[in-house]
């Protein structure tokens, strides 16, 4: 296993008397409800086990209560896990003590909330400031980094305003400035653009992935919206009643759905501009011209969708240096055109 | 994400969430089975084992206890805290009230004293609290109080500052530590529930009479709101703000004191506003303990039934009370606004403040040997004020002593008679088991035991028929107090002009000692019951329509907007959305409304209601009926205390359902 940024294993959330006793047992193996039923406790986050790569954008997706907001607290340790392990910076948390734990939040990790956590009575920058405040930074240091970071995310000029003076979104820009002005090695995000109106949405995403090209920081993205997986995310996780029930790339995803659960889910994503050459591609046969243009296997259809129909014949298809297929304009009309079959 | 919610939303094409479960009966029919049924033993048994205890008689009980606490007081600890409190008081006192020998006058004089406090209330505030603080004063002098009012202001100001020192350290106790908030809060609703007279007993006990005792009752009984304000506004922080700032890594310290305090700050500072009202709202009752103050005149006036001589300190006491108020509230809301970067030019500021220090230190320099400056020239306007008084009250009550008189026998005999009849004429058995079984069906298991503990209590301190006496009068008062509570509780959510007429009376009326509304109202119903009911709603209905005004202002104006939106009548919007949504804040304010009402019983024991008051005041009198004042102050505790648990037992519910 290479060097990775955030390594999760067999993690375990049971709300409830002697939640720690259940593990283990054949009661582990019951759904949700039923051991609701028997035992009184709820599973928020079962057996979960994923790697995230450095500098990686992990997009952790599922619908209200799956769990993904309890799993991303336990990473943490906001919300205590009852079992499992989670590995960040070398040092597992799940074994750290209280000053350990207390130096990976101030110097390794910090998290954006759904909505927002400011604090009232201090003024954009001294919220910007915070973390290195805690962490014990001069106030002249912390001012400096925190008017940088405030420009960074477009907030130059506000450093004075207070939060209730600020729209949502500018709001939800000083709590990601102030996640960014410790210059974390991990940046969590908690469902952040949810209470954010559909265009301001747009924009903050859009924000996300400028800052991510900018500084490369790894990230764990907590959504909802798949739309917003499917954008912002290298690999998407999908949770459901607590479970993984798939992680991969976003056109794995959409093209190699684990279960119905996932298919129906997928099914109103527009294909093309999720789906890779590699998902349409067919195995190489006489038609294609020895001379025909070559475009790699992870090009997404929708952009390459205008070479392919300006060529007369199909297209080949390489990964890593190697033929290994072909398309046509019937394949990627397939896709863009039928999107419904 | 809580536990709580994780199975709350269900996904569409699950099995729909479980229907709650219905209760099978609703909670009013289960009380009013009870209580037919608790009627029907009753007249069979009536006048039979009621424990009724003559007004002079004692038990063993009674005289061991009077035993107990004459050996309690006079050791090396209370003479300490004694001596200490004497020489800060008596310094204060000779600094600004007092005549300090040699000189007929204090250190500085009237001009000194009123030039700085103008001052002060600038500083803090701004210039028209600072018109508000010199026109006061002015008054304390004008009317002829002058001695006493900063005799007044001395015990308040020692007592604060005490409640203060004491009070912070334990609300931050309360919102760090859940333990401590739990055991805290039990102490705090004991010292709450406890009338002040009972406290009385105990500080008079301990530290005799004077100055000292006068500090400490009036500390015991302004502690509460600071710590309890302070202290749960620490506690509830919102949660969002603590995850969030707690994912940064902060300290418990940190967290406390870049979090948890700046965000309670303006509630802190509301609970020091309570405290200074609490503190003022006993200066009459110190004066019981011979303190210094404005308290002594109108506890003379009450004894010789002499309104006008009464009203005119009485009046004073609201007077400061309205000042410091101001004056707290004022400032509150200057240090947000500088706090927040705005408002004004802070060296410009501080350059009149300097400046103003000339004129201040002139006035403070004249009055120390100008006579005229020192003591307040002589004035006539108290004592007119006082006759004019007189003169109105005589004519008021004779043109209203009928009407009066039939809504006094209305209530005498349409509640408060059978109501006692059945509460106190029962065996003593019966009884305790009726209300044991309606504190079950009203307050659910969790009422049980206290309620269980409490009946006990007060059968074994022998008081039992004046403790049901008492009990019967404070749920007669707390279901009027409801009543007014209701009507001017909605109509001054609903409109903000009756909000802005009624508020300063309710504010009034809680700044008023007891004292001064008794006499008037004693006038008008004579030594009754009734006059002791009457005083307790006077005294107990402003905290409850505050209250209920503010759970229903308090109603999400979306859901209120959305019921407006598919056509609700008013009376629709009031009785189906506000009220049910408020239900909280009702449970709250009678919770309130009947602690309020049983801090004043002993109050109501001085003008004819007799029982538990009647044996406090008794007891406080006389050293050898003090072991029966002490058990029944702490039987008017155990009431207060059951009645607690049981409405908060009830709110709980409420709120689960």
């Amino acid at each position: 296993m290479t060097e990775s940024a955030l390594h999760v294993e067999h993690l375990w959330k049971i709300f409830g008397p002697r939640a720690d006793r259940i593990i283990g047992t054949p009661d582990a193996e019951l759904s949700r409800s039923a051991l609701k039923e028997k035992t009184g406790n709820v599973v928020g986050v079962k057996d979960v086990s994923f790697d995230v790569a450095p500098g990686e954008v992990f997009v952790v997706m599922g619908l209200s209560g799956s769990g993904k907001s309890t799993l991303v607290r336990l990473l943490t340790r906001l919300i205590e896990p009852t079992a499992g392990s989670v590995v960040m910076n070398g040092q597992d948390m799940t074994a750290a003590s209280e000053a350990q734990l207390r130096d990976l939040r101030r110097n390794h990790v910090s998290m954006v909330f759904q909505h927002f956590g400011l604090l009232p009575h201090r003024s954009v920058i001294d919220n910007v400031a915070y973390g290195l405040e805690v962490r014990g930074v001069s106030k002249k240091d912390r001012r400096a980094t925190a008017a940088q970071v405030t420009e960074l995310v477009g907030l130059k000029g506000y450093e004075k305003s207070y939060p209730d003076q600020l729209s949502g979104g500018m709001q939800q820009r000083v709590g990601l400035a102030r996640a960014l002005a410790g210059d974390p090695d991990l940046l969590l995000f908690d469902e952040p653009f949810s209470a954010l109106d559909p265009l301001i949405r747009r924009d903050m995403q859009n924000e996300v992935i400028r800052l991510h090209r900018e500084l490369g920081k790894t990230m764990v993205f907590i959504t909802h919206d798949l739309a917003e997986a499917l954008k912002l995310g290298d690999r998407v996780l999908i949770m459901r009643d607590g479970e993984v029930v798939q992680i991969g790339r976003p056109d794995e995803v959409v093209g190699a759905p684990a279960d119905d659960y996932v298919r129906e889910f997928v099914s109103d994503v527009p294909k093309s501009h999720v789906l890779t050459l590699k998902w349409v591609m067919r195995p190489v046969s006489d038609e294609v011209g020895a001379d025909s243009p070559v475009l790699p296997a992870h090009t997404v259809v929708r952009e390459a969708a205008r070479s392919v129909l300006a060529n007369r014949g199909p297209v080949r298809v390489s990964e890593d240096g190697k033929i290994v297929g072909m398309v046509d304009d019937e394949d990627i009309l397939r896709v863009v055109v039928a999107e419904e079959d | 994400m809580s536990a709580s919610t994780l199975d709350r939303p269900v996904e569409l094409g699950a099995a729909p969430p479980e229907p709650e479960p219905k209760k099978r009966i609703p909670r009013w029919v289960g009380v009013l089975a009870a209580i037919v049924v608790w009627i029907l033993v009753w007249s069979f048994t009536k006048g039979h084992n009621t424990l009724y205890l003559a007004g002079l008689d004692l038990t063993d009980l009674h005289v061991k206890l009077a035993k107990l606490g004459a050996g309690l007081g006079n050791n090396a600890f209370t003479d300490s805290v004694n001596t200490a409190i004497n020489a800060i008081v008596d310094f204060l006192s000779k600094l600004v009230a007092l005549p300090s020998a040699p000189s007929p006058a204090p250190v500085i004089g009237w001009l000194g004293v009123t030039a700085i406090a103008t001052w002060v209330g600038y500083a803090l505030a701004n210039w028209r609290i600072a018109v508000l603080v010199l026109a006061s004063f002015l008054s304390f002098g004008i009317f002829g109080f002058w001695q006493d009012s900063m005799g007044l202001l001395v015990v308040t100001f020692v007592s604060v500052v005490l409640a203060v020192l004491l009070g912070l350290p334990l609300a931050i106790l309360i919102g760090v530590s859940k333990r401590a908030a739990t055991v805290i809060t039990l102490l705090l609703d004991l010292l709450q529930t406890m009338p002040t007279f009972v406290y009385l007993i105990f500080v008079f006990i301990l530290f005799g009479i004077g100055a000292p005792a006068a500090v400490i009752c009036t500390l015991a009984y302004a502690l509460p709101p600071i710590v309890r304000i302070s202290g749960f506004a620490i506690r509830d922080t919102n949660p969002g703000v603590l995850e969030a700032t707690d994912s940064y890594g902060q300290s418990t310290w940190q967290r406390l004191v870049k979090v948890q305090v700046p965000m309670a700050r303006k509630t802190i500072i509301l609970g020091l506003n309570q405290t200074i009202l609490a503190a003022l709202s006993m200066a009459i009752i110190a004066s019981y303990v011979n303190g210094p103050g404005l308290g002594k005149p109108v506890l003379a006036a009450l004894t010789q039934n002499d309104f006008g001589r009464g009203l005119v300190p009485g009046m004073l006491i609201v007077l400061m009370g309205i000042m410091l108020d101001r004056l707290t509230t004022a400032a509150s809301e200057r240090s947000e606004l500088i706090a927040r970067g705005g408002g004004e030019n802070v060296k410009r500021r501080r350059v009149i403040l300097g400046a103003l220090l000339v004129p201040v230190a002139a006035a403070v320099w004249y009055s120390t040997y100008a006579l005229n400056a020192a003591v307040f020239p002589e004035s006539q306007l108290g004592t007119n004020v006082a006759n004019a008084a007189n003169k109105w009250m005589d004519a008021t009550v004779a043109s209203l002593s009928g009407p009066a008189g039939a809504l006094k026998d209305a209530i005498t005999y349409g509640l408060l008679n059978p109501m006692q009849a059945l509460l106190s004429t029962s065996p003593w058995w019966l009884s305790f088991a009726a209300i044991l079984i309606i504190g079950l069906i009203i307050g659910g298991r969790k009422a049980l035991v206290p309620t269980l503990i409490c009946l006990l209590g007060l059968r074994l301190l022998d008081v039992w028929f004046d403790s049901m006496v008492v009990l019967n009068m404070t749920l007669v008062a707390t279901l009027l107090v409801m009543v007014l509570a209701l009507f001017f509780g909605v109509w001054m959510a609903r409109s903000k002009r009756a909000d802005l007429i009624i508020r300063p009376i309710l504010d009034a009326g809680q700044t008023i000692p007891a004292f001064v509304y008794l006499i008037p109202v004693l006038a008008l119903f004579d030594s009754t019951r009734f006059t002791a009911i009457v005083a307790a709603i006077v005294y107990a209905a402003p905290a409850a329509i505050k209250l209920v005004a503010d759970g229903v202002r308090g109603v999400n104006p979306g859901t209120v907007e959305a019921g407006r939106s598919v056509g609700q009548t008013t009376w629709q919007e009031i009785t189906k959305v506000q009220l049910p949504m408020a239900k909280g804040s009702l449970v709250l304010a009678t919770n309130q409304g009947l602690l309020y009402v049983l801090a004043m019983v002993v109050i109501g024991g001085l003008v004819g209601a007799g029982a538990l008051g009647y044996d406090v005041i008794y007891g406080l009198a006389h050293q050898e009926a003090s072991g029966k004042g002490m058990a029944a102050g702490l039987s008017i505790v155990l009431l207060g205390v059951m009645i607690d648990r049981i409405t908060r037992a009830a709110a709980a519910r409420a709120g689960a359902d």
